[in-house]
C-alpha cells in the first residue's frame, strides 16, 4: 500500500509542470558550477601536476559539485514538499486516504517515498555529470559513492522536514517557508556553537545538519553520520504520523 | 453491543470541538439495505457525524461499528466496508477519470486482477463511461460529483456514506444522481446527508434530524407523512352561508375567512369533515366550487421539529 501511494505521488507530481521545471532549473545551475569546476581544474593542473600526492578530479570537481547540489536542495525541497498534505488538507482531498483502508503511517511512509523517489531521479542526474570525466580521466569511485549517499540522504533528512511541516498547516506557502527556516536554522545551527579557536561546540555541531554531509563530501564513510541522518528522518516521518493522528482527535 | 442486523451504529456518540458540542449524544443505525436520510439545518452536525461514521473524526466519546466491526478498535477493517463521499467530493483534477478511479482500486486494496472490471461496474453505473479519459479538472460539476459517488461505491462496500450528494446541481443533474442512489439501495445501505427535503423523499427509506448537534427525530418515511397529515380544509363556496352553519358540520374546530367566499376549516385530525361537507353543499346549494386538503409541507413538519424541542436551546445558543 505504502507503493502504490508512493507511486501515485510521483506520477501526480510530473503531471504538474513544477517537478519539470525543478529538473530543468537543476540541471542547468548544475551544469554551470560542473563547468566552472572543470574550468578551475584546468586553471589549476600545471600546478597539480608537479605536487606530490595532489588532491584529483574528484576532490577538485565532483565535492565541490555536490557540495553545491546541496544548496539548491535546500530551495527545490520545500517546494515540491509543501503540498504534500496541506494541498490535500485544503482541497479535501485527504478524506479520500483518510476513509480508505489505509493506515496513517502507511500514507506518510508512502508520500514520503513518493518524494524521495522524485529527488532520487534528480539526485541521479546530478551523479551522471561527474561520470562524464572519464571520457578523460580517472574518479575516485568510492569518494564517489560516499557523497552521492551524503546527497542522497541530507535529500531524505529534508524530504522529512517537509512532510512534517505540511501535515502542520492548510497553506503549502507556510509550509514551504517554516520547512525552509527549519533546514537553514539546522544548517547554521554550528555557527553559534563555534568558540574563539574555531572549535565547535558538540551539540550543535551533532546537530547541524551540513557537518556531518561535509564529511561524506569528503569520502569519509562515518556510520555515526549515517545514523545522524537516519535518526533525523526517522525522528520527522514519526512525528507526521503523530501529527496526521492527531488531526481526527482535535481540530 | 453491535447489532448484527445493522451495518452503521453509533451509540452514544459525542464530539466537541474546543467547548463547542458538536454532536450530543447521538446514535444513529442503518439497516441492510435501508436507506437513511440525514437532515437538519447547516451546522446541525450532519457533516460532523458523517466525518465520524467514515473514520476522518474521532468521536470524543461513544462507540461507532461499520458492519459489526469497531470503526475505533479497528479502522482498517472497518474502512474496507465503508464508502465516503464527503461535502466536497475528494478529487485529483490532474488526473484522468480512469487513473483516478485505478488509484481509488488501488487505495481499497481490491486484487489487480479484479480492478478494471471494479473501474468498469462503477463508471458503467456512474454513467462515466464515456468521459473515462478526460480530466477530471475540466468535467463539469455534475460528473465530478458522480465520479464522487463512483469512488465511493468502487470496492462494493456494504456501507456507502452521501454527504450532501445533490448539492450545486441542476435540477436534471439531480434526478438522475437520486434515481443512482435509488439504485445503489438494493446492494449497499445508504446515509445520505441533505438539506433537500424532497429529496429525502424521493429516496430515503429512514429519517433521523439533527438539530444543535442532537438528535430530536427518528423515523420512516411513512411515519414522517402521517405527521404532515391534512389537519385543515380550504373550502370554496359561491353562495356562502354563515360561519355558524359551517362551524355545526361535524369535527369542525375552528372556521376562518381567507376571502370572500373562500374559507379553512381546521378539524381534529381523528375526524376528516370533507365527505360531510360536500353533502352538506349539494343539499344546501352553497355551490362548492372548490375543496382542498392542506397538507403541512415537509418543510413545515421540519421547522416545527427542530424549533419545538426546547432541551437543544439554552440561553448562550439563542443569543
Amino acid at each position: 500500500m505504502i507503493w502504490q501511494i508512493a507511486a501515485h505521488e510521483l506520477r501526480r507530481m510530473f503531471l504538474s509542470p513544477l517537478a519539470w521545471s525543478v529538473l530543468a532549473v537543476e540541471q542547468i545551475i548544475l551544469a554551470y558550477f560542473f563547468l566552472i569546476g572543470i574550468d578551475n581544474y584546468m586553471a589549476l593542473q600545471p600546478r597539480l601536476a608537479m605536487m606530490q600526492g595532489a588532491p584529483g578530479i574528484t576532490d577538485l570537481i565532483v565535492a565541490p559539485l555536490l557540495g553545491d547540489a546541496s544548496i539548491f536542495l535546500l530551495f527545490a525541497v520545500p517546494m515540491l514538499t509543501m503540498r504534500l498534505i496541506s494541498e490535500e488538507r485544503r482541497g479535501q482531498t485527504l478524506s479520500l486516504l483518510l476513509s480508505a483502508p489505509v493506515s496513517m503511517t502507511e500514507i506518510v511512509l508512502g508520500k514520503f517515498l513518493g518524494v524521495t523517489a522524485f529527488f532520487m531521479i534528480l539526485v541521479a542526474m546530478i551523479g551522471l555529470m561527474p561520470l562524464s570525466l572519464l571520457s578523460g580521466g580517472t574518479i575516485d569511485f568510492g569518494m564517489y559513492a560516499a557523497a552521492l549517499l551524503g546527497v542522497a540522504l541530507l535529500t531524505a533528512s529534508f524530504i522529512a522536514v517537509g512532510v512534517f511541516m505540511s501535515t502542520l498547516t492548510v497553506q503549502p506557502a507556510i509550509a514551504a517557508v517554516s520547512t525552509f527556516g527549519i533546514l537553514l536554522g539546522l544548517w547554521i545551527i554550528d555557527w553559534a556553537g563555534a568558540d574563539r579557536s574555531g572549535e565547535y561546540s558538540g551539540l550543535f555541531g551533532y546537530l547541524s545538519i551540513l557537518r556531518h554531509y561535509q564529511s561524506l563530501l569528503k569520502g569519509v564513510f562515518n556510520s555515526s553520520d549515517v545514523i545522524y541522518y537516519l535518526l533525523f528522518i526517522a525522528t520527522f516521518i514519526v512525528l507526521s504520523i503523530r501529527r496526521l493522528d492527531a488531526d481526527r482527535l482535535q481540530r | 453491543m453491535s447489532d448484527a442486523t445493522n451495518l452503521i451504529q453509533l451509540e452514544h456518540v459525542y464530539r466537541y470541538y474546543g467547548h463547542t458540542c458538536a454532536l450530543n449524544d447521538v446514535s444513529i443505525s442503518v439497516g441492510k439495505g435501508e436507506v437513511l436520510g440525514l437532515l437538519g439545518p447547516n451546522g446541525a452536525g450532519k457533516s460532523t457525524a458523517m466525518q465520524i461514521i467514515s473514520g476522518n473524526l474521532a468521536p470524543s466519546a461513544g462507540q461507532v461499528w461499520i458492519n459489526g466491526i469497531d470503526l475505533l478498535d479497528q479502522p482498517i477493517a472497518a474502512k474496507a466496508g465503508l464508502g465516503y463521499l464527503p461535502d466536497q467530493p475528494p478529487l485529483y483534477r490532474e488526473l484522468s477519470v480512469d487513473e483516478y478511479l485505478q488509484y481509488c482500486t488501488r487505495l481499497n486494496r481490491i486484487p489487480a486482477r479484479q480492478q478494471r472490471t471494479a473501474i468498469a461496474t462503477a463508471k458503467e453505473r456512474c454513467g462515466l463511461t464515456e468521459v473515462g479519459r478526460r480530466l477530471i479538472g475540466n468535467l463539469s460539476k455534475g460528473y465530478q460529483q458522480r465520479v464522487g459517488i463512483a469512488q465511493a461505491i468502487i470496492h462494493a462496500p456494504a456501507v456507502v456514506i452521501l454527504d450532501e450528494p445533490t448539492v450545486g446541481l441542476d435540477p436534471l443533474q439531480m434526478r438522475e444522481i437520486r434515481a443512482l442512489i435509488r439504485e445503489l439501495r438494493s446492494e449497499h445501505s445508504i446515509i445520505l446527508s441533505t438539506h433537500i427535503l424532497p429529496e429525502v423523499q424521493a429516496v430515503c427509506d429512514r429519517v433521523q434530524i439533527i438539530s444543535a448537534g442532537k438528535l430530536v427525530l427518528n423515523d420512516s418515511i411513512e411515519g414522517l407523512q402521517l405527521r404532515m397529515r391534512a389537519s385543515s380544509l380550504l373550502v370554496g363556496l359561491r353562495r356562502s352561508p354563515s360561519i355558524g352553519e359551517l362551524q355545526q358540520l361535524p369535527g369542525v374546530e375552528a372556521v376562518e375567512a381567507v376571502g370572500d367566499d373562500s374559507w379553512r376549516l381546521h378539524y381534529r385530525p381523528e375526524y376528516n369533515p370533507a365527505e360531510q361537507l360536500a353533502l352538506e353543499a349539494a343539499r344546501r346549494d352553497w355551490g362548492l366550487y372548490e375543496l382542498i386538503p392542506e397538507r403541512m409541507s415537509l418543510e413545515q413538519v421540519f421547522v416545527d421539529i427542530t424549533r419545538s424541542d426546547p432541551t437543544e436551546h439554552d440561553e448562550g445558543a439563542a443569543a
